[in-house]
Order: C-alpha cells, then structure tokens, then sequence
C-alpha cells in the first residue's frame, strides 16, 4: 500500500547538515497496523511526515498503491492526501475557532458534496468516537481525551485508507491512551491501514508490527 | 465552505480585539476617506439636483476667437442672440436653454442686506434643469415676451427677505437694485459648485440690466443643449461644430483668424484644465492622482500587509491541518483572500456609517450653501470596488505566505 525505497532524508541548513533518514525501505501492507518506536530525534516523526506525503525524499522513492509520487505537483499531492490519508497528532492540533462539528469536517471541505451530507458524515465519525453530545462544543472546551477523539473522528470521516498517527496517546494518561488505541484497534479491525509512532512498548504491543528506528536508520 | 472561511474569518476577529481594532480603524479610516473623496467627485461631476440631464447635455460656454499670430485671444460667454441664432435652432437637440452666468447683487430686508447671485434664463432652462419648486411654478414665455417682472428664488433667500417665514412667498414683491419684482417661485437652492445652476434669484432673460439685446458675439450667455438620449450627443455636436466652422473668425470685422465654440459634456469641461496642459502636462497630473490614491490607500494597506504577515505563526497550526488533510495551496491563497476581504468588507460598513456621518455633517454645516453630498448607487459601487482592491491589495502578499507555509513546519510551530 505504502512502499519506502532507500529513502533518504536530508535538512540542510547554511552550516549544517543533519541526515534525518537513511536508507529506508519499508512496505506498508494493506490492512496492516504497524507501529513505529525509536528515541526522540531518530527520524520517527521524519519518516510518517513522508508517508504522509507531507515532506519529499532527498533521496529514493515512495509508492502509494503502486504509484510513484516523485513528480506529483502539489494538487496531485494534495488530492491523494484528502482521498487516502488521514492525520493524527500528538498535540491534536484542532482549530480552536471552529465546533467540534466544523472541525470534523475540513478534510471534506476539500472535497465535492453537499453542506448536509457534510454534516451528515462529520457527525457519523463522531458518533464513532462517542462524541456526538459534543459536536457544537469548542475545543477548549474539551479534555485531552476529547480532544485526540475528536482528531480521530477528523481523521477518519473522509474514509481514507491509511491512517498515519504521530504519537496519538503522547500527550494523554495511560486510561485515556488506552480508550484511544482501543478506537484505532477498532478502526483496524474494519479495515483501516494504520502506521502510528509512539514511544509507549505497551501500546506498540498492541500492533501488527513494530518498525524500530535508532539515528535515522532502520533496526527492526 | 465559504461560510467555513467566513466563521473562521469571525473568530480571528474576536480573538484579538486590539489587533482587530488597529486593523478596522485603518481600513474604516482609508474607505472614509475614498468614499468622501468619491462623494465630492460624484457631486461635482455626476448628474445631480437640479442638473439630472447632465449625461446627455452639451455645455456650450464660450467661445474663443485668436489672430494668425497667437498674441491675441478674445474669449468668454456670447450674446443671446448668437446663442438662439446657432444653439437655438439645432436639428438634434431636444430643448435648448441659454442662460446667463450667475452676477452679484444686493438686497436689503429692513435694515439687513443680502448679497445676492441672480441669473437670467429662458423658459426651457426650467425644463432641462429639475428643480424642486415648493412654492409657484416658473416664468412662462409669454411673461418673458411680456418682459414682466417676475422672478423665481431660492428657498433660502425666501427665509431671509421676508419677515414671516411661513407664509407663502408668491404673489410678494421682491426689490432688487430699486425694481420690484413679483415672486412667482420658490425652489430648493442649487449648490454654488453647479455653477451652470446656482443663484439666488432667477429672473427672465428680458428682465432690465440682463444685456440680452446685446449684439456681437461675446456676451454674458451660456447655453445648454439636451439630446433625447445619451447616444444622440454626438450628432448634436457635430451639427453645432458644424455650424460654427461655418462662421467667419472676424464676421465682426475684428481681424481674427479662428473661432472655436467647444461644446462638452460637463465631464470634458470638469476635465477640460487637464487637456489644456499638453501632453507633459497630462502625464504629471495624472502621475499626481495616481501617487495621492498610492499613498491614501497604499501605506494602510503595506501596514495592513505587515500586521497580516507577522500574525501567520498564530494560525500555523491550521494551516497545517487544512494542507495535511488535502487543502491544494490555491484553495488556501482563497481562503486567506476571502477572509482578507470580509474584514475590509467589515471596515467599508463602519466606513460608510462614518462617511454618511460626516457628509451629513458637511451639508449641515453651511459650508458650502445647499451642499447637497450623498452616498448614492454610484458612489456605493466605486467605494465597493476600492473596497475589494484594498482587500486584495493587503491581502495577496500574506496569503501567499500563508499558503506557501510547509506543513513539517508549521505542525512544529
């Protein structure tokens, strides 16, 4: 589903160089749920950025569903990340200035169909998450729990097949961190490929598989 | 997904009213400014009380006679008579009026005196200029023929010369310069900036001291010619150029070589000291416009353009989100536009309540006598359009930056 081929990643700056990745090469398949561990700075949250198609290689290849994505310009890029990606962050990064409701629905904002079946489809994900009392709640109205569910909810009602997680429980206590993966389980379990960083071994025990990174290279 | 733009627009608002308030100040203050400006312009130029037929109108003010040698130019009004011979009995006009320039005079209430502006005109400069007669009605030709002394005055010289405001003015006698003249009308009063139509007093053009029976070609009048409609003016002014090529420069047995008779829509004439300064001329008055609307509405936008650009890492955050989750950077150069111009569309509300302030203020104010400045269809549009190039203008360049933002970044930030 997503194939990494030696890919290298680079950050360049005046005076320094900093390899972030080196000669990755990974398959991602469909249906699987892969977590991916390492310490901090090892390039964990690097590599789900280029997954998520979100940063360009330096260097090597990535493969959506057997295409290569090297020469997509950056509305073929934006279109596959609305059809077949969806997001979720450690730090949630919900709009504060938007309902719980509005927020759910920006992924399909980018998309056609009606203001109705908009709404229709953001309140189903919330109802999926157990959120549907606090749809026209704000934020920071919410708990960090309520939060990352109502990113959950953001990140699967476009239906994408692949949901890329950056530490999803980082910022929670271990019982919230729990009620998360049992929703990602969930999500997986319905067919939904998941990668998700995390720095938890018990939730990373939890997953199909587990890719260990340690300074930018690939270990496990 | 508009109103999407517009809640998020909304909020950005409310979060930081400080920065909210800078902001709307200056777009309220710069539209104020341009929709007064155009208020002005619009008064000036546009076809207003009483002028209503000015699109389709040719003024025809004065004529110009110069020698072979340029050293000697005769120019000014012409005669009545050279007016009803050449304008008079144009083919392609529908009404033709003449009519002096307004002259100074002098009239005493008691003990009080009133300077005064009278005019002369014939009957159908009623017909081509609406007034609002709230008294009477104006003089007809047979009272012109009959060179009676009637006359039509303002409202405002009616609350001045007679004792009892209430009381209907028609049928007084008004003495101006030792002749008393029967009141037959009372208008509302036209500006003293349309010039063509402001006075105090109107009389008929065979009133005494008009100069009417003048002969020769300059003289105190002025005439207006109306065509059915604006597509017509052309014709009408190709007849009466027509016409006056037809006149020998010295009929007279004055030694001129040419004779010009311009015959302009008010425009030309508004624009008529700018085609008289020659090419070097043009291009340095309209380099001045164009710098003074450069610096009116440029520096509040470039400030707009900072504001916007250093408060792009408030909103990284959703930028991020909105590119993770499928946004191309066209849809968010959009959004950040929309936004833009909902906010200068915020500031041209406040700018027009504060511009219907101030031009009710003006007109109050007797600073210029029945000033008569509004808010209409036209200049509504143009403040629109300004209104939208400000929000782009202050727009584009933090909307760009916005969108050009990279989400690796801007989910860091």
């Amino acid at each position: 589903m997503i194939r990494l081929q030696q890919v290298e990643k680079v950050y360049r700056t005046s005076t320094i160089e900093t390899l972030a990745l080196n000669n990755i090469n990974i398959q991602i398949e469909k249906g699987e749920f892969v977590s991916v561990m390492g310490p901090s700075g090892c390039g964990k949250s690097t590599l789900l950025n280029l997954m998520g198609l979100l940063d360009e290689p330096s260097a090597g290849d990535i493969t959506i569903d057997g295409t290569s994505v090297r020469n997509y310009s950056d509305k073929a890029l934006a279109r596959l990340r609305n059809q077949k990606l969806g997001f979720i962050f450690q730090s949630f990064h919900l709009i504060n200035d938007l309902s719980v409701l509005d927020n759910v629905e920006i992924p399909l904002l980018y998309r056609s169909g009606s203001n109705a079946e908009r709404r229709r489809l953001a309140k189903d994900a919330l109802e999926k998450v157990g959120l549907s009392n606090r749809m026209n709640h704000f934020p920071t109205q919410l708990s960090g729990g309520q939060k990352q569910r109502v990113a959950i909810a953001r990140a699967i009602v476009g239906r994408p097949e692949i949901i890329l997680a950056d530490e999803p429980t980082g910022n929670l206590d271990s019982v919230m961190g729990n009620e998360i993966l049992d929703i990602l389980q969930k999500l997986n379990q319905d067919g939904t490929t998941i990668v998700m960083v995390t720095h938890d071994e018990s939730m990373a025990k939890r997953t199909h598989r587990l890719i260990r990174l340690f300074d930018g290279t690939q270990v496990l | 997904m508009f109103a999407n733009y517009i809640k998020i627009a909304w909020k950005v608002l409310l979060r930081n009213p400080f920065y909210t308030f800078i902001t709307l100040f200056g777009i309220s203050l710069t539209l104020t400014v341009i929709m007064v400006l155009t208020s002005f312009i619009d008064h000036m130029i546009g076809s207003n009380y009483p002028e209503v037929n000015r699109s389709r109108s040719l003024y025809i003010s004065f004529l110009a006679r110069r020698d072979s040698v340029n050293t000697g130019m005769m120019r000014g009004p012409m005669t009545f008579q050279f007016l009803s011979d050449h304008v008079k009995t144009l083919k392609s006009a529908e009404k033709v009026s003449i009519f002096s320039f307004f002259s100074s005079s002098n009239a005493y209430a008691g003990s009080k005196k009133i300077n005064l502006q009278i005019k002369y005109t014939d009957s159908e400069f009623w017909e081509i200029m609406k007034f609002d007669f709230l008294e009477g009605k104006p003089y007809s030709d047979a009272e012109i023929r009959g060179s009676q002394h009637v006359a039509v005055i303002t409202h405002t010289l009616k609350q001045q010369y007679f004792q009892d405001k209430d009381e209907a003015a028609i049928g007084k006698t008004i003495e101006i310069e030792g002749i008393g003249y029967r009141v037959i009308g009372v208008v509302k009063g036209s500006p003293v900036t349309r010039i063509y139509t402001a006075a105090d007093v109107y009389f008929p053009y065979t009133a005494p001291k008009s100069g009417y029976d003048q002969k020769g070609l300059n003289g105190r009048f002025v005439a207006v010619a109306m065509s059915a409609d604006k597509q017509s003016l052309k014709a009408m002014n190709d007849e009466f150029q027509a016409r006056i090529s037809q006149i020998p420069p010295d009929v007279d047995g004055r030694k001129f070589t040419s004779l010009e008779v311009p015959s302009q829509t008010f425009t030309d004439i508004f624009l008529s000291t700018v085609s008289q300064m020659g090419p070097n001329g043009k291009t340095i008055f309209y380099a001045a416009v164009a710098f003074i609307l450069l610096m009116i509405l440029g520096l509040p936008a470039v400030n707009l353009v900072n504001v916007n650009v250093s408060r792009i890492f408030d909103r990284a955050s959703e930028i991020a989100v909105r590119k993770a989750f499928g946004a191309p950077v066209n849809t968010l150069l959009w959004q950040f536009l929309v936004e833009n111009i909902f906010i200068t569309l915020i500031g041209s509300g406040i700018a027009l309540l504060l511009t219907f302030g101030i031009i009710s203020w003006v007109n109050a104010s007797d600073w210029i006598a029945h000033l008569d400045l509004t808010v209409n269809l036209n200049v509504f549009l143009i403040s629109m359009l300004v209104t939208l190039f400000f929000g782009l203008l202050s727009g584009v360049l933090p909307a760009y930056r916005m969108s050009r933002l990279k989400v690796t970044d801007a989910l860091k930030a």
